[in-house]
């Protein structure tokens, strides 16, 4: 085991805070392992390049999500990276939806067009036209398709490119520790007190 | 050799084939070898281990690491026999080793004492099959026993279980808010909650960890062996016995058999597509309710040409998925359900079918949010959600941690038109007939289900939910739960098996899984599987002591 090994794992057994049970003595070694082979998945995530989207493509694409997943007092589809999910998918598991995004881009385009005569790119537009676009534009089974991978990327595991900084499961309130203690919410609680 | 698997040759004839590695394969494996047999398992699916496990939806869940693969293995889906069926997902099972028990729930009840004997109690039911089962409850009870005492249940009897002759080897999990808040809404209802029996450890048992809650077990599969998969419990023990080898990704093609009719050993596809023939004295077939048939259809011949075993006609038949009728409700604070096992507390109060609604059904009750943070988003928000946009959003951050789902868990009835049969054209990548699946709910069954959802929406409002709601219910045609294919009987004219099961009609060829149901029980079938595996095995490994197993 080398250094960083064992300081990642001091660092684990201390962030497992105020227990001390013989219950995690035995436990520990397990969950630790577990723990350890999900936040090197997570570190792997690292964004660097765009592999399928062109560099315009991606800044549409995120205007979209950025409107499924609005940023507001708390981060959104922008912040969590999720494009480069989105990038990653389309060279990845969904291979078969590239064109998809081709052609859909186009269409998103022209019904663009139609809604704001003079306007560019969708990205460009303000917020509220952006709205008023996708409204338009939603039946389209292209936007239903980004709308699917945003949610993805949003609330995937890191690992995949989005979700950065697990954004997308602190806005839920989950959390992917892998040890619990009871009481789990406030019902439980409430329950054992009165017994 | 003892304590390390062995690799038998092909041409050696073992005494056992096993077929499936999931919850009857991993005890029947685990029992014939412990009492001195040679055991060969063919399991379709890979050899995964805890390492293999993670908590990635993506993987597990969204591409079904853990499941079979509609790609290689289509599946057909018709309403009824004269409709032609379209090609499009209708069974999901475990395809790994362990089988289902490595990402199943963990829910672990047993059946009363009732489910043996409805159709004397209740007579017969218009358009069913409806039947006694051809054992009762008392001579299945010592192994339900074996069974928890064995793979490791946490529970606690509650006031309508059957006689059970020893406790539970492990107390309860600890109650979750779910199981309080069906606790609170029970008892204002005057309805008798109880702690759920789960294949899930409370405490360390038989040198495996205690559960740590992490709330990754349906779908998933256990990091730390806390869940009693047959992954982490009698399938090393079997291979430690020197006599088990475990062949995973072995793709079975057929059951071969000689002149006589007798079982001379399995025919199977390796990882490379080759074709392997290992001989066997005598073939065991857990390959689940929905493979098993269509195993036994393929393997027809001169001597059988309406499939294996099949001269009742009845192979593939009686095919019953349960059913769930679904309610979820919203609460003032965090249930946080997310963490830990899915469920902590039961209602057993409309467990048995009552004459005075006016038809047949029963079932149990339980409250959980079962779902991960992209499933949640994709699918579960209540339906006046927008589907994007800031409204959305607020609604993501606010229901995930105050949810909970009401879940009745209810009967469906033998029917004999639904069925597991060979699609006449579709083919599986290795070649063979695609499964072809005919279903309609009996309208008994809808009855059930929409029963269950208005209980559970009382009990949403007498636990105090702000918001309440139901989920559509429809006639079924998608199954987990795959019943009653190669039904148990006395009559061999309609049935597939023995009260031992034997096939009734080749003397080497033992099926047992969900296949050997008769009646459905009330939604959670592992229990029983495992229970009338061990029985099967004890009863294999005595006819085969004492040369009642007659081989080609």
């Amino acid at each position: 085991m080398n250094t960083e090994d064992v300081s990642r794992r001091l660092f684990l057994m201390r962030s497992l805070t105020g227990v001390s049970s013989a219950w995690l003595a035995l436990r520990l070694p397990e969950i630790v392992a577990a723990q350890e082979h999900a936040h090197h998945a997570a570190q792997s995530a690292a964004p660097t390049k765009f592999e399928f989207l062109t560099p315009e493509q991606a800044a549409e694409v995120e205007a979209i999500a950025a409107q499924i997943i609005p940023t507001d007092d708390t981060p959104g589809a922008r912040e969590a990276r999720v494009i480069y999910f989105i990038d990653r998918a389309l060279t990845t598991f969904d291979k078969d939806k590239q064109q998809q995004y081709v052609k859909g881009l186009k269409e998103l385009q022209s019904k663009q067009k139609k809604v704001f005569k003079n306007s560019t790119k969708f990205s460009d537009l303000s917020p509220e036209q952006q709205i008023k676009v996708l409204k338009a534009f939603e039946k389209n089974p292209f936007f239903e398709t980004v709308r699917v991978h945003t949610i993805m990327g949003f609330f995937a595991d890191p690992s995949y490119g989005g979700n950065y900084d697990k954004v997308g499961w602190k806005l839920i309130g989950f959390n992917d520790d892998f040890y619990f203690k009871p009481p789990f919410g406030y019902y439980d609680r409430e329950y054992k007190e009165t017994q | 050799m003892n304590g390390q698997q062995p690799k038998f040759d092909n041409q050696s004839q073992v005494d056992f084939v096993v077929i499936g590695a999931g919850a009857a394969g991993g005890v029947i494996a685990k029992e014939l070898s412990t009492a001195g047999f040679q055991v060969v398992v063919l399991e379709q699916g890979p050899y995964l281990k805890e390492k293999d496990f993670d908590h990635d939806e993506i993987k597990t869940l969204w591409h079904g690491a853990l499941v079979n693969d509609w790609k290689k293995q289509p599946n057909s889906f018709r309403k009824t026999p004269k409709a032609k069926a379209k090609v499009q997902p209708a069974v999901l099972y475990g395809r790994m080793v362990g089988g289902g028990t490595a990402h199943f729930t963990a829910n672990y009840w047993r059946f009363h004492e009732i489910d043996f004997i409805e159709r004397s109690k209740l007579g017969s039911i218009a358009g069913s099959g409806f039947d006694d089962w051809p054992i009762t409850y008392a001579e299945l009870e010592p192994y339900y026993t074996k069974a928890e005492w064995e793979l490791g249940i946490s529970g606690e009897p509650g006031p309508f279980d059957p006689p059970r002759s020893r406790p539970y080897p492990l107390p309860p999990l600890p109650i979750k808010s779910a199981g309080a808040l069906l606790t609170t809404g029970a008892r204002k209802l005057g309805w008798h909650p109880q702690p759920a029996p789960m294949a899930i450890i409370s405490q360390p048992y038989r040198g495996r960890s205690a559960c740590s809650h992490c709330g990754f077990c349906e779908g998933f599969g256990c990091e730390i062996k806390a869940k009693s998969s047959t992954l982490a419990t009698v399938i090393p023990e079997a291979e430690k016995t020197g006599r088990c080898e475990i062949r995973p990704n072995s793709y079975v093609r057929k059951i071969e058999t000689d002149n006589a009719g007798r079982v001379t050993g399995v025919i199977y596809f390796d990882e490379k597509k080759a074709e392997i023939f290992q001989r066997a004295k005598a073939v065991v077939l857990c390959a689940n309710g929905a493979e098993t048939a269509r195993l036994l259809l393929i393997s027809k011949s001169n001597l059988f040409p309406n499939g294996l075993a099949n001269s009742s006609g009845v192979v593939g038949k009686f095919l019953m998925f349960n059913g769930a009728g679904l309610a979820t409700g919203v609460f003032e604070h965090e249930l946080n359900e997310f963490k830990s096992v899915a469920v902590t507390r039961i209602i057993h109060d409309f467990y048995d079918s009552d004459p005075k609604r006016g038809f047949y059904g029963g079932g149990g009750i339980d409250t959980r949010f079962d779902v991960y943070p992209m499933g949640y988003a994709l699918g579960v928000l209540p339906r006046d959600t927008p589907r994007w946009g800031a409204d959305y959003k607020k609604a993501l951050k606010h229901y995930y941690t105050r949810s909970m789902f009401t879940f009745g868990h209810t009967t469906s009835l033998p029917v004999e038109r639904n069925s597991i049969s060979l699609d006449p054209e579709a083919k599986d990548s290795w070649g063979l007939p695609a499964m072809r699946v005919t279903y309609k709910d009996h309208p008994d069954d809808l009855k059930i289900i929409k029963f269950f959802v208005d209980r559970g929406l009382e009990l949403l409002e007498a636990a105090g939910a702000t918001k309440k709601w139901a989920f559509p219910i429809g006639e079924q045609n998608f199954g987990v739960h795959l019943l009653g294919t190669c039904r148990m009987g006395n009559d061999r004219k309609r049935s597939v098996v023995n009260k031992y099961h034997r096939a009734h009609d080749v003397p080497n060829l033992f099926i047992c899984d969900g296949s050997s149901f008769v009646t459905s029980g009330r939604g959670q079938p592992t229990c029983t599987i495992q229970a009338l595996a061990y029985r099967a095995a004890d009863h294999i490994a005595r006819m085969a002591k004492n040369g009642e197993i007659k081989s080609s």
